[in-house]
């Protein structure tokens, strides 16, 4: 391919790429998401490219896209222009799609979604209820595009927000398109986004870098993953229109060391990106230049944290530094560094190529556009979901997830990962915007949502949280590094039934100090998960501390496992499993199960088909 | 690993300092751990301390000082994972293998770690066990996904 050197030539190559589609051409898109991917949608784009090659007749093009959202369903197929989607698709299935659907026009029933609540089969994609209730703006285009085809995404009108900016706009205009856009950054603070960029322009010092944060820490979420692996150039676009409105022209990436795929799929759009000349000198003709760098990670959640990522970015220890020089104005190499979520990025060319005020009529009226969540634990319809910011929880629990399986009874959703806090059903209504959620005690994070049932303990998520920020501490302060610490032990304490009177207390005593005297965010926010709980579910800590019950079954050392003499018809399975040996009983006779052998591993609970094994 | 083989990623990267975590990782995928020669002889490359090696190897999760064994089973304990038991999936694989999370067993056969969110939470709780994926998995299900014996009794 031959270099664009001005907006003309890009515009003509786009409407080239344009009439070569007909609208009539079938595209068969696989999800290749890493939901749908460990569901096994390799093997059925294999499958589905080998029976395209049987039939020789048909012209069919093939797409491994990323994710679509819908992970719950995978692996899932897509089949355009008519939209059809098919759910849990098999390698088997394959024939039949390409000689029924393809070639018959018949829609095959049993690859169907089903509407668990009108029981009827959905034939097309944007029918079902799950992408019906959203709006995907940014996420809509990963079902579309290969992620490896720079021209996909070109004829997506991709990069034509560059070339507008790069045309017609002054850097400043750009600042305060997207000031008026009212974009907020998605990465965690919600901070605004042309305020940022703004300062890192006028900051003294040359050069400036920006930054790509693909870190993505919290360990509920994955919509940063599913971003840069399905649309990566989206990522890119927008971080060279904001090299432009920032007067960088030295970008990075720091990517988590976990995403394999989202580091193969941004360098493939990077080395395309220059061949056809977006990144580089004088792009589109414009005397612009700029490139970017690619910066892994090393599986450290504190590296997320915009200090530390640049000390890391610099070859240093990723520990975090004292704030009071921001790193806008002083970063990597006390150079200006301008920081922004991948999902930040994202919504940039949106932005420019529909407007600020098409923009800002999405969402609240102080958190504009959308968010992507990722919807998962206790729920019927695990995915990526995008909805307009304000959109209630109950909206996004219940009507796009699908609600709670098992017919269990919802107890709490949690957002903001390690740093965010638990929300009980009694503020369902709540509408999901950055300051209503942190009013609530929680906060948007970069949009972990994990819906949690009557099952769930809430005394031992809270365990989890400072668990994993013990691990995750960086050490440097000792608020953080020490506090943590004693506040987990205290949390251990509580779920292993040996809690005292005042703990609770005690709890919320070091969780101010810690908040006041950490060096950094993940300190200061880490006491979060603990006074959420505390604060709407007081009663379950003090159910472990006073009555020694664990009400949700989940703590070990509360729970004891027995079996119902009227109910056990001596099936001999759960003796089979037990590991231990604690289950004794005769063929056809009720079993017992010694509770100085058990080590209540749980499994003749989960083995027993007649729930004649009690926990309790 | 040969030296020249380490000087290839290092030249990959162009010597440059601030790729060293993308350098180790070459090495760690290489290698499954950092030997103790090889970080000596990054640490002459790129003109580092060996001290600053060893401090970055081991405050990043991805590095090991220490060989890892011939299977890699790794538990996700995201929060996903967590909420729907995956602690419990964890405590009897320990038990199985007679190893804690981060350690190797003794005969080298199994490594195990933890992971936190691979992107398939619809499959929570997973558990890894060399690239492939076992979704909802259970205690009791622990020998069958480490091919350790026959499959058992299925709810
Ligand atoms: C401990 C910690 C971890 C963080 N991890 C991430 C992360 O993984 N991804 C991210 O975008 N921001 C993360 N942040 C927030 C960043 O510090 C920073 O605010 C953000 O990347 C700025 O981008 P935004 O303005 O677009 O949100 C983290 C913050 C802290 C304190
Ligand atoms: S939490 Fe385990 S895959 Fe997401």
């Amino acid at each position: 391919m031959k270099k664009l050197n001005n907006f003309q030539e890009l515009e003509q190559y786009r409407q080239q790429l344009k009439k070569q589609v007909a609208a009539d051409q079938v595209v068969i898109s696989v999800c290749g998401g890493s939901g749908c991917l460990a569901f096994g949608g390799e093997k059925v784009a294999a499958a589905l490219e080998k029976e395209i090659k049987k039939a020789a007749s048909v012209k069919v093009q093939l797409k491994l896209t990323g994710c679509h959202g819908f992970c719950e369903k995978g692996p899932l197929v897509v089949i355009r222009p008519q939209g059809i989607l098919y759910t849990k698709v098999k390698p088997e299935d394959a024939a039949e799609i390409i000689s029924e659907t393809v070639v018959n026009q018949r829609i095959i029933d049993r690859l169907l979604y089903k509407d668990p609540v009108s029981k009827q089969k959905i034939t097309k994609e944007d029918e079902i209820p799950f992408y019906k209730n959203q709006k995907r703006i940014i996420f809509g285009s990963n079902g579309f595009i290969d992620p490896t085809s720079i021209d996909d995404y070109i004829g997506i009108d991709g990069y034509a927000a560059l070339a507008k900016a790069l045309k017609g706009m002054k850097p400043e205009q750009v600042i305060s398109e997207v000031e008026k856009a009212g974009l907020r950054g998605r990465g965690g603070g919600g901070f605004p986004t042309a305020l940022k960029w703004k300062t890192c322009r006028n900051a003294p010092g040359e050069p400036k870098y920006v930054i790509i944060n693909a870190d993505e820490g919290d360990p509920g979420a994955y919509m940063d993953r599913s971003v840069l692996e399905g649309n990566p150039h989206s990522v890119l676009e927008g971080l060279i229109i904001g090299a432009y409105a920032i007067g960088s022209s030295h970008g990075f990436i720091y990517i988590r060391h976990e995403y394999p795929l989202a580091l193969k799929n941004f360098q493939t759009a990077l080395a395309k990106a220059r061949e056809y000349g977006f990144l580089g000198k004088n792009i589109l003709g414009s005397g612009f230049d700029f490139d970017v760098q690619v910066n892994q990670g090393g599986g450290a959640f504190v590296c997320g944290e915009s200090s530390a990522l640049m000390a890391s970015i610099e070859g240093k220890l990723g520990e975090p530094r004292a704030k009071y020089v921001h790193t806008v104005e002083r970063g990597i190499w006390d150079k200006p560094s301008n920081l922004n979520n991948v999902e930040t990025w994202a919504n940039v060319p949106i932005i420019i190529n529909k407007g600020a005020d098409w923009y800002a009529r999405i969402g609240t009226d102080r958190s504009k556009g959308t968010k992507i969540f990722s919807l998962v634990g206790k729920i019927n319809n695990t995915g990526l979901v995008e909805v307009p910011m304000g959109v209630t929880l109950k909206h996004i629990v219940f009507d796009i997830g699908g609600g709670i399986p098992n017919k269990k009874k919802f107890k709490a959703v949690q957002t903001g990962g390690p740093s965010g806090g638990c929300l009980p059903e009694s503020l369902l209504d709540l509408q999901v915007d950055f300051d209503r959620l942190t009013d609530a005690g929680s906060m948007m994070g970069s949009g972990g949502m994990i819906v949690m049932d009557e099952d769930t303990c809430m005394v031992d998520v809270a365990r989890y949280f400072l668990n994993f920020l013990k691990d995750e501490s960086c050490g440097k302060c000792t608020p953080c590094r020490e506090g943590i610490r004693q506040m987990l032990a205290i949390l251990n304490r509580i779920t292993e039934g040996k809690g005292l009177e005042g703990d609770v207390e005690q709890l919320q005593e070091m969780s101010g100090g810690i908040m006041d005297a950490a060096l950094c965010a993940l300190g200061g926010t880490s006491p979060n998960p603990v006074m959420s709980t505390i604060k709407y579910f007081r009663n379950e800590y003090d159910a472990h501390i006073r009555d020694h019950k664990c009400p949700a079954g989940v703590c070990k050392a509360l729970v004891t496992y027995s079996i119902d003499p009227q109910k056990c018809i001596g099936c001999g399975v759960c003796l089979k499993n037990c590991s231990s040996g604690a289950i004794k009983g005769a063929k056809k006779k009720p079993h017992k199960i010694d509770p100085k052998k058990c080590i209540k591993c749980g499994i003749c609970y989960e083995v027993c088909k007649f729930g004649s094994v009690k926990r309790s | 690993m040969k030296k020249a083989a380490v000087d290839k990623i290092i030249d990959s990267y162009g010597a440059d300092r601030s790729q060293i975590i993308a350098i180790l990782n070459e090495v760690q995928d290489e290698e499954r751990y950092l030997p103790e020669e090889t970080l000596k002889h990054i640490a002459e490359r790129l003109k580092l301390p060996l001290a600053q090696l060893y401090s970055i190897s081991t405050f990043y999760r991805a590095f090991s000082l220490v060989p890892k064994g011939k299977h890699q089973c790794t538990v996700c304990m995201g929060t996903a994972c967590h909420v729907r038991g995956s602690d419990r999936v964890l405590s009897e694989i320990e038990r199985v293998l007679k190893v804690k999370s981060g350690e190797t067993t003794k005969d080298r056969e199994f490594s195990l770690d933890t992971v936190n969110c691979v992107g398939a939470c619809a499959l929570g709780p997973l558990v890894i066990v060399d690239k492939e994926y076992h979704g909802g998995a259970s205690p009791n299900q622990v020998p069958t996904i480490l091919g350790k014996s026959k499959p058992t009794a299925k709810k």
